[in-house]
């Protein structure tokens, strides 16, 4: 029997973030770059953080980076790893790992999104081992 | 501008309680602001100016005015967690130096005990805050984010869980002498690495106490200060900065103390060699450990050979700190240790301290809260006072 998973709160989209969430339901990950100044932030915002930029645009990332830093939340009823991933492109995202040993994680590690299902919400980017 | 020695610290106040089933949320705060009066020899009818953060009931400020009766000329309700009341001090001195009031009050209350709370393990979403669909459903809690930057340290520096022991034992060293603290019973390094693990790499024991409570603090001009029969203690020096992920180029390894840290020492005129007693927040120990970095204490990633073998320890190290046994094993009231820190200071300043911890010619102290998380965002505000 299935170890029992553990629920995802849905992410709430507005309309600053929904094609976020669109593209995350067709399994593509996102991110938004500055048109102006040419900086790719995470999370998304309409307004650079790095120039105050209006001009920014969604551009689809590779889904491949590598473990900035976690946390094996081991009181809790199913452990899970809390993590920041940093993305090929150069952005670090508040994520989980999954798919694998817990205690296999290391700091560096390869590793691949992979979009895993909220309650009665879209589908959250998290990654796995590569 | 600068508010150096232009305030004076003149009450204290830290409620004894450290489970409040028989009292309200307001009580708290109003009972705190009452100490600390009683304390600076000061009433009510003195206070001008009011200061609170999101712990206080309602509207803040506004029902807290109300329930104490208080009339204001002044009122200041920045919010940046636990280090709200640091923040406050330094919010109160530039008050009081612009002529916006005379006599200032900073409450703080809470109940996570008597409520029930999961403070650290339970995920909070603080709903249409911006990040929130980007984090809340990963389950970050408290003592996993903070754990992240733990982990992230050991990775870059070598960091041990044993050297982030020593900081709780030096806690529990200085709390077995205070008759409060809700831990009193002296750890050694064995006993905290040996405690459950809640989140890699933090155990139990590396994890801050869970308390309900309260604290006050009243803050004055130099002649209301020279009128009171009280030791004066000074405001000298206060710094302020918030730090986050910054756009996703998310760094674990420091905090807004950097920042904080040396514009409270150029304004004081001091140097961290000067500093004879430190209150660091210890929301958990690495909370401690980097941000005796930040302030300059050690050098970036050298923290843990700071705190080890004693070091922080009254009497034994060379840099006393939490004489009181902090949040470690004192007190954390209202999930938010800001005021505490400052208070303990003021007791070192004063000479107060209990005997067995109170440093010998303590003329200058320093008070540093942070707020939020290490990982996502924090307020980071740091303090420094003299005695006069």
């Amino acid at each position: 029997m299935a170890a029992p998973e553990r629920k995802i709160p849905a992410p709430e989209a507005n309309p600053e973030t929904r094609p976020f969430w669109d593209a995350a339901a067709e399994g593509r990950l996102l991110i938004k770059k500055c048109v102006t100044c040419g900086q790719v932030h995470f999370y998304p915002r309409a307004i650079c953080p790095f120039c105050g930029s209006d001009k920014t645009e969604w551009v689809t990332a590779s889904g491949r980076g590598t473990v900035y830093s976690y946390s094996v939340m081991r009181r809790v009823p199913i452990p899970y790893a809390l993590a920041y991933v940093t993305l090929e492109e150069g952005v670090t995202m508040m994520t989980n790992i999954v798919d694998g040993d817990l205690d296999a994680i290391r700091i560096g590690q390869r590793v691949t999104v992979a979009f895993k299902p909220s309650e009665d919400g879209p589908p959250v980017p998290m990654f796995r081992p590569m | 501008m600068t508010i150096k020695g232009k305030a004076y610290i003149a009450g204290i106040y830290e409620h004894p309680t450290r489970k409040a089933d028989d009292k309200s949320l307001a009580q708290l705060h109003a009972e705190s602001a009452r100490g600390a009066l009683e304390d600076a020899g000061l009433t009510r009818k003195d206070v001008d100016g009011y200061f609170c953060a999101g712990d206080a009931p309602g509207l803040g400020g506004l029902s807290m005015a109300d329930y104490m009766g208080l009339e204001l000329r002044h009122m200041d309700t920045t919010e940046t967690g636990g280090s709200s009341y640091v923040i406050h001090v330094a919010h109160a001195a530039e008050a009081i130096v612009a002529g916006k009031c005379n006599v200032a009050l900073i409450t703080l209350a809470g109940r996570p005990r008597a409520e029930g709370m999961a403070t650290g393990t339970a995920p909070r979403n603080y709903g249409a805050s911006p990040d929130a669909a980007f984090e809340y459903p990963f389950g970050p809690t408290v003592v996993n984010q903070y754990a992240m930057a733990a982990m992230r340290h050991m990775h870059e520096f070598g960091t041990t869980s044993a050297q982030l022991a020593w900081i709780k034992v030096a806690a529990s060293h200085h709390a077995q002498h205070n008759p409060h603290a809700m831990l009193r019973e002296v750890v050694t390094v064995d006993d905290v690495v040996n405690s459950p693990i809640i989140s890699d790499p933090l155990h139990r024991l590396d994890c801050c106490v869970i308390s309900d409570g309260g604290g006050a603090i009243v803050v004055v001009k130099p002649e209301i200060a020279k009128s009171l029969e009280r030791p004066r203690v000074k405001v000298i020096g206060a710094g302020e900065a918030p730090k986050h992920q910054m756009g996703g180029k998310v760094d674990l390894t420091y905090t807004g103390a950097v920042w904080s840290g040396p514009a409270a020492f150029a304004e004081a005129g001091v140097t961290p060699a000067d500093i004879k007693y430190v209150s660091i927040y210890d929301s958990f120990t690495i909370t401690v450990l980097i941000t005796l970095e930040d302030l300059g204490f050690a050098g970036k990633g050298q923290g843990g050979k700071l705190v080890a073998d004693g070091n922080l320890i009254s009497g034994a190290g060379k840099l006393p700190f939490n004489t009181d046994g902090g949040g470690l094993c004192n007190n954390h009231p209202a999930n938010r240790g800001g005021l505490t820190k400052v208070v303990e200071a003021v007791r070192q300043l004063r000479g107060e301290a209990h005997p067995e911890v109170q440093v010998k010619s303590c003329d200058v102290a320093l008070a540093h809260g942070t707020g939020g998380s290490l990982a996502t965002r924090h307020g980071s505000a740091t303090l420094i006072m003299e005695r006069e």
